[in-house]
C-alpha cells in the first residue's frame, strides 16, 4: 500500500485544509478512503452516531499536483484509513505558508499519515516540518460499510438559503427547543418551525429554487416529482445535530440542497466549486 | 521606594508581568540597588523566571539606602494594572510605583492622558527571597536566535503540548514533541522540525545531546521577546540540568530557568567534583516527602538558618529537572555519593501528585523538621553556600 500526494498551490492547500477542518468539527474520527481519482472522507451513518452520516468526495486532481497511490491490491486499488480529522486539520493549519506540502502514508511506530511541509526561511536551507498523524488501516472486509450512500427517493429537494443565514436562525431556535421541523415544497419555499408550550417560531424562506431531479449522476432513476408543488414535505430533526452540521461549514458552497425522503431521511448536499461534494 | 516608568517602558514592564504570569501565580518583587527585580516560580519549582530592570530603565528610581525589602503579590492583581497593553501604550504616559510599608501596600499609579490617574493599591505579603542560582557560563551549548525564528518553531506544536525535545548537533537542531507514554504514542501526532545553524545569530554546540523541557514556560518568554524584539539566548547543558533562556539589553535582563528531563541513558557522571556540584547541587531533600518539602518552602520567611541561601534557592540549586522526577529526591539515597546512578524513570507528573516515594529506605531516622529541610544537609559534602 502506498500513498504520496503533493500540494504546491497555496489556494489548494488552503481549501483542502478548510475541508478537513470542517470535517473535524463534525466528528472525532472518520474514514479516509483513497482511490486513484478521489479522496473520500466518510462517516458511516450508524445509529451509534446518532443517525448522522457523512460522505465527502474530493477530486484529487483539484488539490494535488502530484498524486500516487497503490491500493491493497490491483483488484482492490483503494486504501481505507481511520483517522482523526482534528489531528490532520491541526497539522495542515500550521503549514499554510509552506512552499509545498507532501502527504504520505508511512509506517513509523504505527501506520501514519505524514504531513511534510517545506517552509520558507531566511536562511539557505528550507525548514522541513513533519507531522506524523497516526492512522489505522481498515481491512478490506469492512470496506462495504463505506460505499457511497445511495440518494434515496425523495419527495422534495430544495436549494438551501445561504448557510450563514440558516445557521443564525437555527442557533436562535436551538435555545428554545430541541426539535425543529423543516418543511419544503417544490415551489422553492421552505419553513423552519419550532414549537414549545410557550411559543412557536417559524422562519419562512421563499424563492429558493428546486434542483431538477435526475441531475445527479449518483441518483439512480431519480424520483418522480408528483403531486402538488405547493405541498409541503415535512421532517423533524434534532436541532443540535443540524447545528453541528452548520457550525462546521467552513467551505463556501456554491449549492446546498436539502432533500427529504419518505423514509424519513434528511439529506443535505453541498457542492463546492472545487469539485468536492458532501452528503450529510 | 519610588520608581517611575515612562513611555514605551510601561508596556515593556507590563509585558514582563504577563510573561511571568505564565510561570507562577505570585510575583516576587525585590527592589535592589542594581535595579528592580520581578520574579516568579511555579508551584513545583521546576520553572523560574526573573526580570531585572536596571535603574536606567526608570525615569526615576530611588530606593532608600539599605532597603532590604522583598514581597510577593498575587500576579493576577498586578496583571490587572497592566491589562490591555495596546491601550496602555496609547494612553499611559507614566507609571509610578510606590511602597507603603505601613499599610503593606504597593501602589501603582498610572498617569494617563487627559489628566486621568489610575491608582492601584495592591497588598503584598512578606516573602522569602526567590533567586535561582544558575551558571550560564558553564553550559556546554549556547545559541542565540531572533524571537521570530523561535515563535515560528513553536507554532507547529499544539498549545496543549507539554514537552518538547531539542536534539543538538554541530549544524542542526531538531525540535520534536515529547511523548512520555507508550500508549499515547499511538494516538498522538508526532511533530518534528529541523533548524539549521545559520538561522541562529549564534550557534555554539559542544555537546551533542537531547534536552526535554516544558513548552508552556518557554512560550512565556517568547511572549516577551517577540514584543520587545530582543534576541533570545539559550544555555543548555546536559539532560537534567536546567536550561536557561535569556533576553538582555542595556537596561533589563530577563532569565527563564526551566527544568529538563533527566535522560535515562545519560548516567550522571558520578563522582563529579565539588565544582561541578555548583551547577547540579546536592539534594537536601532526599527521602523527604514531597508535600513536606513544599510546605517547608512556603513557610519560610527568612533565608534558611545555616546557609546563605534561602530555601527556595536551595530548590533551584538542585537541578530542577529532577523535580519532575522522584529521582531528585532519591539522589542521596546512596550514602554519601554525590551522584548516584539514577533510579528508574518516573514521569514528570509524579512530582505534582506527591507520589514521590523514596525508593530506598530513609538514610537516617532523623525526623525531618521544617528547619532541617531548609538547612544544608550536614552529610552533604557540598555545602549550599557557594
Amino acid at each position: 500500500m502506498k500513498f504520496r500526494g503533493k500540494i504546491i498551490d497555496v489556494a489548494c492547500l488552503n481549501h483542502f485544509t478548510r475541508v478537513v477542518t470542517t470535517i473535524s468539527k463534525l466528528t472525532k474520527t472518520c474514514v479516509l478512503r483513497l482511490t486513484p481519482d478521489n479522496l473520500f472522507f466518510i462517516l458511516s451513518g450508524k445509529v451509534t452516531n446518532g443517525g448522522v452520516g457523512m460522505w465527502c468526495e474530493l477530486l484529487q486532481n483539484n488539490f494535488f499536483d502530484e498524486y500516487q497511490m497503490e491500493g491493497v491490491s490491483s483488484e482492490f486499488n483503494q486504501i481505507c484509513l481511520e483517522v482523526s480529522p482534528e489531528n490532520l486539520s491541526r497539522a495542515l493549519r500550521t503549514v499554510q505558508c509552506a512552499k509545498s506540502v507532501k502527504i504520505k502514508l508511512t509506517k513509523k511506530h504505527c501506520a501514519c499519515l505524514t504531513v511534510a511541509a517545506e517552509l520558507p526561511t531566511l536562511s539557505s536551507a528550507s525548514r522541513v516540518v513533519t507531522h506524523d498523524v497516526p492512522v489505522e488501516v481498515i481491512p478490506r472486509r469492512l470496506w462495504q460499510e463505506f460505499k457511497e450512500p445511495v440518494m434515496p427517493d425523495f419527495d422534495v429537494s430544495i436549494y438551501l438559503p445561504p448557510l450563514k443565514m440558516l445557521k443564525n436562525v437555527v442557533d436562535r431556535m436551538k435555545n428554545l427547543s430541541n426539535f425543529l421541523v423543516i418543511e419544503a415544497n417544490l415551489n422553492g419555499e421552505m419553513n423552519l418551525k419550532i414549537q414549545t408550550d410557550l411559543v412557536s417560531v417559524s422562519t419562512h424562506f421563499k424563492d429558493l429554487g428546486n434542483p431538477p431531479w435526475g441531475e445527479d449522476a449518483s441518483q439512480d432513476g431519480g424520483p418522480s416529482q408528483r403531486g402538488d408543488p405547493e405541498l409541503l414535505a415535512e421532517a423533524t430533526v434534532d436541532i443540535r445535530k443540524l447545528q453541528q452540521f452548520l457550525v462546521g461549514q467552513q467551505v463556501n458552497p456554491t449549492k446546498a440542497m436539502c432533500s427529504k425522503s419518505n423514509t424519513l431521511k434528511l439529506t443535505m448536499k453541498i457542492k463546492c466549486s472545487a469539485g468536492g461534494s458532501w452528503t450529510h | 521606594m519610588q520608581c517611575v516608568v515612562t513611555g514605551g517602558n510601561v508596556k515593556v514592564l507590563g509585558k514582563a508581568v504577563h510573561s511571568l504570569s505564565r510561570i507562577g501565580d505570585e510575583l516576587y518583587v525585590e527592589p535592589q540597588e542594581e535595579g528592580l527585580a520581578l520574579r516568579s516560580v511555579n508551584s513545583s519549582r521546576s520553572a523560574y523566571a526573573s526580570f531585572l530592570f536596571a535603574p536606567l530603565f526608570f525615569s526615576r528610581y530611588s530606593i532608600p539606602r539599605g532597603l532590604n525589602f522583598r514581597c510577593k503579590l498575587a500576579i493576577k492583581s498586578v496583571q490587572t494594572v497592566f491589562r490591555s497593553l495596546a491601550t496602555l501604550e496609547k494612553t499611559v504616559e507614566k507609571c509610578h510605583i510606590g511602597l507603603d510599608e505601613q499599610k503593606d501596600r504597593l501602589t501603582f499609579t498610572l498617569h494617563c492622558k487627559h489628566g486621568l490617574l489610575k491608582t492601584h493599591n495592591l497588598s503584598y505579603q512578606d516573602s522569602e527571597s526567590l533567586e535561582a542560582v544558575f551558571d550560564k557560563d558553564s553550559c556546554a551549548n549556547v545559541f542565540r536566535a531572533q524571537p521570530r525564528v523561535l515563535v515560528d518553531t513553536v507554532v507547529h506544536f499544539p498549545t496543549s503540548l507539554e514537552e518538547v525535545t531539542l536534539t543538538l548537533s554541530d549544524e542542526r537542531m531538531w525540535v520534536r514533541n515529547h511523548v512520555e507514554d507508550e500508549a499515547e504514542r499511538s494516538k498522538a501526532v508526532l511533530t518534528e522540525l529541523c533548524l539549521a545553524a545559520d538561522e541562529f545569530d549564534h550557534f555554539d554546540i559542544k555537546l551533542h545531546n537531547s534536552i526535554t523541557f516544558c513548552l508552556k514556560e518557554f512560550r512565556g518568554l517568547l511572549l516577551f521577546a517577540e514584543s520587545t524584539g530582543l534576541p533570545v539566548t539559550m544555555y543548555l547543558d546536559e539532560p537534567g540540568s536546567p536550561v536557561v533562556l535569556s533576553v538582555t539589553d542595556s537596561v533589563l535582563e530577563g532569565n527563564f530557568v526551566l527544568a529538563t528531563l533527566s535522560d535515562d541513558h545519560y548516567l550522571r557522571q558520578s563522582n563529579r567534583g565539588a565544582d561541578a556540584e555548583q551547577t547540579r547541587p546536592p539534594d537536601d531533600f532526599m527521602n523527604d516527602d514531597m508535600d513536606a518539602y513544599l510546605i517547608a518552602m512556603d513557610s519560610s520567611v527568612a533565608p534558611g538558618p545555616s546557609t546563605a541561601d534561602p530555601p527556595s534557592l536551595a530548590a533551584f540549586r538542585k537541578p530542577p529537572a529532577p523535580n519532575y522526577r522522584t529521582r531528585t529526591y532519591s539522589e542521596e539515597e546512596e550514602d554519601g555519593e554525590e551522584d548516584p546512578e539514577r533510579p528508574p524513570d518516573k514521569k514528570f507528573r509524579s512530582l505534582f501528585f506527591g507520589s514521590v516515594l523514596p525508593p530506598s529506605p530513609r538514610r537516617s531516622s532523623q525526623p525531618f523538621t521544617t528547619q532541617e529541610v531548609l538547612a544544608s544537609d550536614s552529610e552533604e559534602d557540598e555545602a549550599e553556600a557557594d
